[in-house]
């Protein structure tokens, strides 16, 4: 017998994944899909140098985003933990992280455009102090614009598991470090980071899946100018190659678990929770 | 993204309302419902999708009005009504999609062919439809020209066929020739050919559209009017003149020239009324829409010509009985005026224009359709202000602009190589 947890796996989560590799063998027409065992998308996929390109944009997209997200994420999620005493406040101020989580992500992202346009707020306040005589380009439809989008969209993922094991750090071994002589440098260092790994390894995970796995803000952010695979995949899925896109699915799958993979041998989350 | 649905809630006083203007109309117009039907007929739903042109709320509840019946609306992007048409055939009843659409999805057999002896107006259809031919000295532009998708062989035909064989595809609803749109006050001189969109002055200024059937042909009016490059046919090119095509706009690309792509309506008038871009292909309504907030937009005429399209509704296979009376009844309705006179308001043609007159005060026809000066404010459907006493449509009269069409949308052979270029240049 299955038992129920295996059975709702199997039935959500491996079939859709096997018919996927199953349609990324088959052949595509214009208008119509037929069931084949053949290489040719692989083999397209792999042969175009626009995939290469595509596949680095989307790590550079993962890594800068990681960066940068890990650095804000740890840095608030440390003086909520360390910072704030009561507890009223850490909740209070821990809510208000999450308010623009209220709207929508496509909503929080669209806001940006106006904001970074040639002629939006960013580039009307800055030549109206006389930073700049004409505006700055590349704050739109740049991947600066993507990542910012990113950043701003995915940093809560980050913050909330690292709080999250910054408030179990017992803070008698914080007293101890001190009473040992160390300053907060080395406390942060060889004390709270070494214990909030496991913290930032959820946040990690969170964050390069999402980003890996977006296409709708690169397609607005970049103004359809930039690609990451998940672009590949939708532009193909539009234009009906499902086989196409289903074979571009499984490289990104398969790219995506081995980062887990890499990122998993660092620390072992099952034990450290 | 630009996906809605509209419900049309059926009360009972709507109904009732529907129900006495549909005897109304039926006993006094043309439309010659058949009144057999006439006392079920309400009850009917119709599942109508296609692009955001001609998907109106307006048109829904005219049809509740005049009709009785219910249609349910859904808009999609262009490539998202090629997809439906093709996979989901169960999921809707009439499907408005554009000619070339119709030249990828029929052979799927989602579609039933049309007898156009039930269409009371279609002697009144628009010669480009059927003969091709616009006024008898016409030449056929290149590319899909509708008419040469327009017919098939029978009820049941998967082909196409080049005469009026009284088996329609699509009945023909809308067209409009395409060309660039500007901000005059933007740049400062006149524009007159295609090359300008690639020209470096505008560079980081520039966009064009990520639809990959009609971006080509617009690609390919910018690398003739360059004098790079002549096609034999622009509408079906070999895999040199893609790749000769894509690799001049690539070289564009990356060297800047774009500011951004669009995909749906609403970014293109986006982009434009912001002034992040000054030069960009645009269709007809979205220029309507960046001048009816009061930015001065044109929508350019070139020497090299106008890029068309064209579209119609189509009725799926699954239909039968009374819902495929209703479908007739419907189509007919469309046809007769109505929906004609709205989309010309919105600088659309009508395919039946005769009757669309009806619909239009002559002022109005002047403006949109004999490209005379405005005497009155032009208004929208909406009601925003358009154009005022004096102004000149841009491009002229209906023959100046459909008479300089050099090219329509179009599936090539060669279309899957050319979409897969496409993604090239859109990640390039």
């Amino acid at each position: 017998m299955v038992s129920p947890l295996a059975a709702v796996l199997l039935i959500f989560l491996v079939l859709p994944i096997v018919l996927i590799v199953i349609v990324s063998f088959w052949r595509a027409t214009e208008f119509s899909i037929i069931p084949a065992f053949e290489f040719d998308n692989y083999a397209f996929l792999f042969g175009s140098p626009v995939t290469y390109t595509v596949f680095f944009n989307t790590f550079k997209y993962a890594v800068i985003t990681w960066a940068c997200t890990l650095l804000i994420g740890f840095t608030v999620a440390y003086y909520l933990a360390f910072h704030i005493r009561s507890q009223t406040w850490q909740i209070a101020l821990f809510l208000l992280c999450t308010i623009p989580f209220w709207t929508s992500n496509i909503i929080r992202m669209i806001s940006w455009i106006p904001f970074l346009g040639r002629n939006g707020i960013a580039n009307s306040t800055l030549m109206s102090w006389g930073v700049i005589d004409d505006p700055i380009e590349w704050l739109l439809f740049s991947d600066f614009a993507v990542i910012l989008a990113f950043v701003h969209l995915y940093t809560l993922f980050m913050v909330v598991p690292i709080f999250n094991t910054m408030m179990r750090i017992d803070k008698s071994l914080i007293e101890a470090a001190r009473d040992a002589g160390a300053n907060g440098a080395q406390i942060l260092w060889n004390v709270i980071i070494p214990l909030t790994k496991p913290g930032i390894m959820i946040g990690t995970i969170f964050v390069v899946t999402l980003v890996m796995g977006d296409f709708i803000t690169v397609r607005f952010m970049s103004g359809s100018q930039s690609a990451n695979v998940g672009r590949l995949i939708s532009n193909d899925i539009a234009l009906l190659q499902y086989p196409s896109a289903s074979a571009t699915a499984i490289v990104l799958l398969l790219t995506v678990l081995i980062t887990i993979g890499i990122l998993l041998r660092f620390v072992d989350i099952r034990k450290e929770l | 993204m630009t996906k809605f649905t509209q419900r049309n809630g059926l009360s009972r006083r709507t109904l009732l309302k529907g129900a006495a203007s549909t005897a109304v109309a039926a006993g006094a117009t043309t439309l010659g419902a058949p009144m057999l039907w006439a006392q079920n007929i309400k009850d009917v739903t119709l599942r109508q999708f296609g692009t955001g042109v001609s998907n109106l709320n307006d048109v829904a509840n005219k049809v509740q009005e005049d009709l009785g019946f219910t249609l349910e609306m859904t808009a999609l992007d262009t490539d998202s009504v090629t997809q439906r048409a093709a996979t989901q055939p169960n999921s809707f009843d009439i499907a408005d999609i554009e000619y070339f659409i119709c030249k990828k999805v029929w052979a799927a057999g989602n579609l039933q062919a049309m007898d156009t002896t039930k269409i009371d107006n279609y002697d009144k259809i628009a010669g480009t439809f059927r003969s091709g031919l616009l006024t008898p000295e016409s030449t056929i532009a290149q590319g899909t020209a509708p008419h040469t998708v327009g017919f098939t062989s029978g009820q049941n035909g998967t082909d196409f066929v080049q005469e009026e064989s009284g088996w329609m595809t699509l009945i023909p609803t809308i067209y409009n020739a395409d060309t660039l749109g500007i901000r005059p006050d933007l740049i400062g001189r006149p524009i007159n050919n295609w090359s300008e969109l690639l020209n470096p002055e505008f560079k980081g200024k520039a966009s064009i559209l990520d639809i990959s059937s009609i971006g080509i042909m617009d690609m390919a009016m910018v690398v003739e009017s360059m004098g790079e490059y002549t096609y034999p046919d622009k509408g079906n090119m070999t895999k040199e003149e893609i790749d000769l095509t894509m690799a001049i706009f690539t070289e564009a690309k990356q060297n800047g020239q774009f500011r951004a792509f669009w995909k749906s309506f609403d970014e293109s008038v986006n982009l434009m009324a912001s002034g992040e871009v000054v030069i960009q292909s645009m269709w007809s309504p979205a220029i309507t829409a960046v001048k009816s907030q009061g930015i001065p937009c044109v929508y350019q005429p070139l020497e090299e010509g106008y890029r068309s399209w064209g579209g119609g509704l189509g009725i799926s296979a699954a239909l039968s009985g009374i819902e495929l009376e209703a479908a007739y009844e419907y189509i007919n309705w469309y046809l007769s005026g109505w929906v004609g006179g709205y989309l010309m308001r919105q600088g659309y043609y009508s395919a039946v224009p005769e009757t669309s007159k009806e619909f239009m005060s002559e002022d109005e026809w002047g403006f949109w359709y004999e490209g005379k000066a405005a005497e009155g404010d032009i208004l929208s459907p909406t009601g925003d202000k358009l154009a005022g006493a004096g102004e000149v449509r841009d491009g002229g009269s209906f023959l100046d602009r459909m008479g300089s069409v050099v090219c329509w949308n179009s599936v090539m052979d060669e279309n899957q190589y050319m979409v897969r270029k496409w993604n090239e240049f859109i990640a390039a």
